[in-house]
């Protein structure tokens, strides 16, 4: 009897230190004076700092560009979605898949296509606007995906026949009625566009050039090319910047999923 | 507003004939009913007076004296109720009531007044500042009302506007619904597939069946003088007797009757209520079944032919599951009706 109780908690609980511990670890090295010689040798914000003066610049290219993804998602994305919603056949579906696609193929695939495609165009090649690309692919489809499921699960159509019986011109129906309508939608689709395109590395990985490097790839190569600690310390810095958001990428899809409920 | 149908059909893209070419038109301050089964084009010919389906071509709807045939729903003024009241989920009730005021640009101060009046007339003031997720069926089918009334629309269309409710609750606002319509002296067509619903509400009825209209008129003539076999068994559920002619005798396996007329090609049909079980009544019929529903008992009676009557037995006491009781027929009760629908208006 207890032991049935208590045996899946152990079970769960074990997993999540398995799965926590080497977080916590690394973390603790990134404050840690000397790795090799422990916790006794004190704790110090020096790694971090040294981390900043090195990898700023890869910090805050990972947010400017995760900002510029989700500006254009959302510029392509909720139009698209708007579309698929108001059109519903087997068109829209033949779109829904093919809008889709980059998520079934892998990041490095899709890299490579990519520089098949524009890598003889050097300075797009070379500038950031290449990795915007790249990213932009890859979280279309969630934005789309997103968005076209909260108008799904709210008679769209009628909604807007019912405000156009009122009066209201297409584009004041797009505005009153729909957009009002797929905000938590949009606001869980942008969530998870800015979190997956800040942590995006395996096609950032094959797009970047040396003097463009994101979080992610700037972190890889703290690794490869640092000492343990600075490494460690990125980390703990790159946790600082996408834990919170992905608690707020879950929170925002839970709410939209509440609401269409 | 005098609304006028001329030759208005409707064909879908996948070739489904959902309204046959068909001329129709009400009066202003006249509430008319749409009434037939289910598929048979109610909802097709509403949305297309609304704007929101597009006529076959050679059709023309006009409002008074205006073609409103190519003009998009938001330009038609015309005040619409769905099914499932479609509420503005993101508004406020009272939002959701100016909604259509405010589109017509009109200033704040006139707004809040007209919303205010409209509410008043709905009884809905009590909850003004309510979120519409927090309002009962009956409330949310009220505000769905005041919402298409207040922008003043020049016809209203109402598209079974009761049947998102419970049975109870439908009938008590049946005549509110009623009472409302009146008090708003609006042009108004109303979808349903209720007759007691069309009888109750309409100043006239039309007979909806396979995309046509088979009968229209006042709620009284409809019912006493239906003019094809369909519209006499939808309104009112009449039931044939089956039987030989022999002049103006209808000889059945329960006994002689007597028709109203020879009538050669017509067939005699006859309601529950105006079957009378009488001690000299020149039919005889087993009882089948008996069923106590209140105001009356409902009789089956079975050797009569393939199909059972029924009869509205209005008594103290009901005869035995068994026994054999005599009937009489009135000649006013029976309706010599044609077999197939000879489409008359
Ligand atoms: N968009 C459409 N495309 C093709 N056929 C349609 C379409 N809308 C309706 N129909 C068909 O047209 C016919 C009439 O439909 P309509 O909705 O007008 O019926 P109704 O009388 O309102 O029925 P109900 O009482 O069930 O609402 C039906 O056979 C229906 O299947
Ligand atoms: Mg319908």
């Amino acid at each position: 009897m207890r032991l049935t109780r208590y045996l899946p908690l152990g079970v769960a609980l074990l997993a999540a230190a398995f799965l926590i511990v080497p977080a916590i670890l690394s973390i603790l090295a990134g404050i840690t004076a000397n790795y090799f010689r422990g916790l006794s040798s004190g704790l110090t914000l020096r790694w971090i700092f040294e981390v900043w003066e090195l990898y700023a610049g890869s910090i805050f290219l990972s947010l400017w560009i995760a900002l510029c993804c989700l500006v254009v998602t959302l510029l392509i994305g909720v139009p698209a979605a708007y579309w698929l919603a108001r059109n519903p056949g087997r068109m829209a579906r033949w779109l829904e898949e093919f809008v889709s696609l980059p998520l079934s193929i892998p990041g490095l695939a899709l890299a490579l296509a990519l520089i098949q495609l524009y890598g003889s165009h050097l300075g797009f090649r070379t500038s950031w606007l290449f990795i915007l690309t790249g990213h932009v692919l890859y979280t279309l489809p969630f934005m789309v995906r997103s968005v076209q499921a909260v108008w799904a699960g709210m008679d769209l159509t009628t909604l807007e026949e019912s405000a156009a019986s009122l009066g209201a011109g297409p584009w004041q129906r797009f505005r009153d009625i729909a957009l009002p309508g797929a905000l938590p939608g949009i606001l869980a689709g942008a969530l998870t566009v800015v979190t997956l395109s800040i942590g995006e590395f395996n096609l950032t990985w094959m797009l970047h050039t040396p003097y463009l490097k994101t979080l992610p790839v700037g972190l890889a190569d703290a690794y490869a090319s640092m000492r343990l600690e600075i490494a460690s310390a990125y980390t703990l810095i790159f946790f600082v910047i996408i834990v919170p958001l992905l608690m707020a990428m879950q929170w925002a899809s839970d709410r939209a999923r509440r609401l269409t409920r | 507003m005098t609304l006028t149908l001329t030759n208005i059909g409707k064909t879908f893209a996948d070739g489904t004939r959902a309204v046959c070419p068909t001329d129709l038109s009400v009066a202003e301050g006249e509430i008319l009913s749409l009434l037939g089964p289910s598929g048979c084009g109610k909802t097709t010919l509403l949305r297309m007076i609304a704007g929101l389906e597009c006529p076959d071509s050679g059709g023309q709807i006009r409002f008074d004296d205006s073609d409103v045939t190519d003009l998009p729903v938001e330009r038609r003024q015309v005040g619409m109720v769905f099914q499932s009241y479609a509420l503005f989920p993101n508004m406020s009730l009272r939002a959701n009531v100016g909604y259509g005021l405010r589109m017509q640009k009109l200033p704040r101060p006139e707004i809040d007044a007209r919303v205010e009046e409209v509410l008043a007339l709905c009884r809905l003031e009590p909850y003004a500042a309510r979120a519409v997720s927090a309002l009962s069926g009956g409330q949310r089918q009220r505000v769905a009302l005041a919402r298409a009334i207040a922008p003043r629309p020049r016809v209203l269309l109402l598209d079974e506007p009761l049947s998102a409710l419970d049975a109870s609750l439908r009938e008590a606002l049946r005549d509110e619904l009623a009472e409302l319509l009146r008090r708003f002296n609006i042009t108004a067509i109303f979808v349903t597939h209720d007759q007691t619903e069309a009888l109750a509400i309409a100043d006239r009825v039309a007979v909806m069946q396979a995309g046509r209209i088979e009968q229209i008129g006042a709620p009284e003539v409809l019912y006493r003088q239906p003019a094809s076999r369909f519209v006499a068994e939808f309104v009112g559920d009449a039931m044939a007797l089956e039987g030989s002619r022999d002049g103006e005798m209808l000889c059945m396996a329960a006994g002689r009757l007597p028709l109203p007329a020879a009538a050669p090609g017509l067939l005699p049909y006859v309601r529950a209520e105006d079957i009378q079980i009488c001690a000299d009544g020149p039919l005889t019929a087993r009882v089948d079944s008996v069923t106590f529903l209140g105001t009356h008992y409902r009789i089956g009676l079975g050797d009569l032919g393939q199909q059972p009557l029924y009869c509205s037995h209005q008594a103290a006491v009901a005869p035995q599951p068994g026994a054999m009781v005599r009937l009489s027929i009135p000649k006013q009760g029976i309706m010599m009706l044609p077999q197939s629908q000879a489409s008359a208006r």
